[in-house]
């Protein structure tokens, strides 16, 4: 098995899962509370990569990497290498991949907090960001807990958009699904299998917890 | 302490909500706002407490103003300092009863907070809940749990003398000299916490008064129809035995069905279509209360016939045309007003 894919997958999975907590959940809270009717907008374009070919928005992503956009061109001044084919630049990508695997759960949890719980911290004087954290987050926690697997789960699986804009660079973009891409184009099945296996379970025993977790939120 | 408020708040299909109110200093503490579901109540508390913006009109608070919307000013709910309860009590269900009671005082420190939490716990009787979460606790316990959480950040309070929780409420909202409004559809609630009341009906504050008075008499046919055809006076206990209750009402005594937590005042409540009339002298019948009276007026309702009565305090009785023709009943006319021991509904007053 190649452990150096393993050690960068399981690295790109926890800081884009830290990185989806930060930012998903303002923007599910947002999508929750605001009355504004372009809000679908928002929805849609959260949605977007649930739908769209992982190499279509591989291939923006290597365009708005590219020394003609701003950002391309601002990440090459301020660190002297492309964001293209770095690890910076697959963690952006991971980032925007994996948003509905978090924002959705978290504002499904969030939508399900009653109303008048929030209201009632506010006339006991808390400001609405406390109240977040003392009340809507603890209780939407199952559903906040299950986005953060699935999004961990689902960027330690992510093929396509990695080898547009990320490669296959050793220990830098390797990842472990490129790893197993990689071991069958080289005709070696065992590490290919192992690799395999190893998502395999990871995946499933992902998806139990977390559906457990939700079995668990609905009882209580 | 002075508060007034005058706010209309317009809701989609062109129905509106408008209620005015003002309570002076020195006004009595407990204002209730009464009216059938439907009515705006909600509303207004929650515009009151900041939860929903009105879309005209003003809310003052003791030379503050909460919100003025030709100024457009609007002080946030957290800020207003209002001891909001609700209906469904909405307690953290995550957090334990002291830990919900304390939820306010998140600034204090560990020991002040638990020092207040203790305090108001045990002025509730609820020092056995403190542990405990709302999931574990019945109706009752969340409503007292509930209160709690809405006093604790208030200052300190005297102990309530009372048994049972409204009058422990009434007392409590006594003390506290906060003005209160209650809302509700409940006309015991309605007596047994208010010192005023307000009808809203149809939009807007169709009456203002003790709630005794617009109970007995209502402003118009609509506060009738919402209030209903109720007589409402103060009333004296003046002894009890047997499980009845001898009451003092205006000049007249009356028994009635003990209903337990009673001394000194209360309100004796008959509805207008358990009274009987007979002419005088009566033949000898079940009803335990046998009143000599003289008509006062009469208006026609309908089918029926409403009755004013001067027979030591005011009794309305709603009787058909046909026995108000056969008894010739016209101001001045005297005769009997019969009540069943039953059908005086005794509610205690405490405070």
């Amino acid at each position: 098995m190649d452990l150096v894919a393993l050690r960068l997958s399981v690295l790109l999975s926890s800081l884009t899962t830290l990185a989806l907590l930060a930012i998903g959940l303002p923007i599910a809270h947002w999508l929750t509370t605001t009355r504004w009717r372009g809000k679908v907008l928002v929805e849609a374009a959260v949605a977007l990569p649930l739908l769209l070919p992982p190499t279509v928005l591989g291939f923006y992503l290597l365009v708005a990497f590219g020394p003609r956009s701003p950002l391309g061109r601002g990440f090459v001044a301020a660190t002297g290498h492309t964001l293209a084919f770095s690890f910076e630049g697959l963690l952006l990508a991971s980032i925007l991949y994996s948003l509905p695997f978090a924002v959705q759960p978290f504002a499904a949890a969030l939508a399900r907090v009653d109303p008048h719980l929030v209201e009632a911290s506010y006339s006991l004087g808390e400001s609405r960001l406390l109240t977040f954290w003392r009340v809507s987050l603890p209780l939407a926690l199952p559903g906040v807990v299950a986005g953060a697997v699935l999004t961990f789960a689902h960027t330690l699986g992510e093929f396509g958009v990695v080898l547009m804009v990320g490669g296959n660079l050793p220990g830098t973009t390797r990842t472990l699904s490129i790893s197993i891409y990689n071991a069958v184009e080289q005709l070696d099945y065992a590490s290919a299998g192992q690799t395999s296996l190893l998502l395999l379970a990871v995946s499933f025993t992902v998806l139990v917890f977390t559906y457990a977790l939700q079995h668990r939120s609905l009882l209580g | 302490m002075r508060f007034a408020f005058d706010i209309e708040r317009r809701f989609k299909g062109g129905v509106a909500v408008r209620a005015a109110l003002e309570l002076p200093p020195g006004a009595a503490p407990v204002t209730v706002l009464f009216g059938p579901s439907g009515s705006g109540k909600t509303t207004v508390l929650r515009c009151l407490a900041g939860l929903d913006r009105p879309d005209r009109g003003f809310i003052r608070f003791d030379g503050e103003t909460w919100a003025d919307s030709e100024r457009r000013l609007f002080v946030p709910p957290q800020l207003r300092g209002v001891g909001l309860l609700f209906q469904d009590y909405a307690l953290f269900p995550h957090l334990t009863a002291a830990e919900n009671i304390g939820y306010a005082l998140r600034k204090a420190g560990r020991e002040e907070r638990d020092g207040r939490v203790r305090e108001v716990a045990r002025l509730l009787r609820i020092e056995e809940l403190l542990g405990r979460r709302p999931g574990k606790m019945s109706g009752g316990e969340r409503q007292r749990v509930a209160l709690a959480r809405a006093l604790a950040p208030r200052p300190a309070l005297d102990a309530p003398t009372r048994e049972e929780l409204r009058g422990e409420l009434r007392a409590l909202l006594e003390r506290s000299g906060i003005p209160s409004i209650v809302v509700t559809h409940d006309r015991i609630e309605a007596l047994a916490l208010g010192d005023r009341m307000a009808v809203l009906a149809d939009g807007s504050v169709r009456q203002v008064g003790e709630v005794h008075e617009v109970f007995s008499a209502p402003a118009d046919l609509v506060v009738a129809r919402v209030v209903g055809t109720e007589n409402v006076a103060p009333a004296r206990v003046l002894e009890r035995c047997d499980g009845l209750a001898l009451i003092e009402v205006g000049t007249a005594r009356l028994w009635a069905l003990d209903p337990g937590h009673l001394d000194g005042e209360a309100y004796a409540c008959i509805r207008a279509e358990d009274v009987v009339l007979e002419p005088e002298p009566a033949t000898a019948t079940s009803a335990r209360n046998e009143l000599a009276s003289t008509v006062t007026a009469t208006s026609e309702e309908g089918p029926l016939v409403r009755v004013a009565l001067d027979c030591g305090f005011r009794l309305v009785a709603l009787v058909t045309r046909d026995s108000a023709a056969r008894l010739g009943l016209v101001p001045g006319r005297r005769l009997a007003a019969l009540v069943k021991a039953t059908a005086v509904r005794v509610v205690p007053r405490p405070g």
